[in-house]
């Protein structure tokens, strides 16, 4: 089908990207991609009055590494992430959820600003920004604020964000010395959304968990973070039966949809599954 | 309905159009310009057939605006050969038998030129995750597999 007639405006800055999007009162959507945008456009599933572009800001397409953390501008398309050896090097478990990130042309056009703030439940990114505690910097009329993403995923498609306000950065922080990884994800198809996918980290000192991360997507509303199973683990060793006992715990808290791709009980399966399988292997590479 | 002005290359030659926002690089190539070669499929990024290059990087014409596009160089299958001197990899097609009805086949050589640029595709297996994003409903994707193959080997 064809898009619904709309306003094209182009930003030129990120300034001028907000007070566009403030003029509008509500009624524009930010082009960024349009990867996810232009689907539900075509499908009439919205009606923006106003689009407002922002291809053209100079300046927010980039991969910094400062410090202790990975600087990524919002324009950023999934592509850059895929193969930049500072990614590569620094977030192996990024680069890793990268390569399940759609098909080529869609990387090559998509944006990490678009998909954090598109936030599909079953989209590898926003369950990336949980697992690795990154920060989200956020531009509106006012000025600038930071936002955490554990407090920006509200529910599916749905984040903390006015209609005024731009993602400008994510803030990656570099994974601690001592720290494996782990990256799981079942799909239909490779590229599909991910029927069940689950992140790990593992931070290992004398032979024990000092810190455990687990980011799940696709079983529930949104990404989400398993809590109950990350406290399990810290202060131990991974054996079977704690192991056992995470894997439960992760399948106890998610609440997956059904749909035309899996079964609720299925995707359940699928988490406790994957959580197994991604633990196993950060604890071998910690 | 007001209307934007662009300027663009499509496979070498410069266009200069008035366009209405709303109008898709697909429908524009295809209505606008009268280069057919591009196909229309599902109109959501699903099927692939629509797959152009966009300054080098294969996208999906079917989720770009050309307003968007003023300055871009765009790249389509019309680019690649003609019928009498068809491109190493439309020759791979025709060898190997890659294609029945046709429609898809656009799309699977545009993404095939932008996937042997960008990945190393050293087994059947990396070509056939490059290609996940292309639907063909006649070949069952073997033969296009082979010709992709046979264009790699070729190329070593």
């Amino acid at each position: 089908m064809k898009p619904p007639a709309f306003e094209y405006r182009v930003a030129e800055s990120v300034e001028a990207g907000v007070a566009l999007l403030a003029d509008a009162r509500g009624e524009a959507k930010v082009l960024a991609g349009g990867q996810s945008l232009v689907p539900m456009l075509n499908f009439r599933l919205l009606r923006p009055a106003i689009l407002v572009d922002i291809n053209r800001i100079p300046g927010l397409a980039y991969i910094k590494d400062e410090g202790g953390a990975i600087r990524v501008g919002a324009l950023t398309r999934h592509y850059q992430l895929e193969t930049s050896p500072v990614i590569a090097a620094h977030l192996p478990v990024l680069r890793a959820a990268m390569t399940h990130v759609a098909h080529l042309a869609i990387r090559n056009r998509g944006t990490i600003g678009g998909s954090l703030t598109h936030a599909d439940p079953a989209a590898e990114l926003p369950m990336m920004a949980l697992l690795l505690d990154a920060t989200i910097q956020v531009a509106s009329p006012t000025g600038r604020r930071t936002v955490a993403a554990r407090d920006f995923f509200l529910g599916a498609l749905s984040v903390a964000l006015e209609a005024d306000e731009l993602v400008t950065e994510v803030v990656f922080p570099k994974l601690p010395p001592g720290t494996g990884w782990g990256f799981e994800e079942v799909s239909r198809r490779h590229g599909d959304f991910a029927l069940a996918a689950v992140g790990t980290m593992l931070t290992v000192a004398d032979g024990k968990i000092a810190q455990a991360r687990i980011a799940i997507a696709g079983a529930d509303e949104k990404a989400l973070r398993a809590s109950e199973a990350e406290g399990l683990l810290k202060g131990r060793a991974l054996e079977p039966k704690l192991l056992d006992a995470a894997c439960d715990a992760a399948r106890a808290c998610v609440n997956p949809n059904t749909d035309l791709h899996a079964s609720s009980d299925y995707r359940r399966h699928l988490v406790g599954v994957l959580t197994g399988k991604a633990l196993t292997a950060a604890w071998k590479r910690a | 309905m007001t209307t934007r002005m662009i300027t663009l290359t499509v496979n070498g030659t410069t266009y200069e159009r008035a366009v209405e926002p709303r109008l898709l690089l697909a429908d524009f190539l295809r209505g606008t310009l009268g280069l057919t070669g591009t196909h229309v499929g599902c109109e959501h990024g699903v099927c692939g057939a629509c797959t152009v290059l966009v300054d080098s990087d294969s996208m999906r014409s079917c989720l770009l605006f050309a307003v968007q596009l003023d300055g871009a160089a765009i790249e389509t299958v019309e680019s690649l050969g003609t019928l009498n001197n068809l491109s190493p990899l439309q020759e791979a097609f025709r060898e190997h038998h890659a294609l029945q009805c046709g429609f898809c086949t656009p799309g699977m050589l545009m993404t095939a030129t932008d996937l042997l640029r960008k990945y190393p595709l050293a087994t059947d297996e990396q070509i056939r995750e490059g290609l996940s994003g292309n639907l063909c409903r006649c070949t069952g994707y073997e033969h296009i597999v082979k010709a992709i193959r046979a264009v790699v080997e070729d190329t070593r």
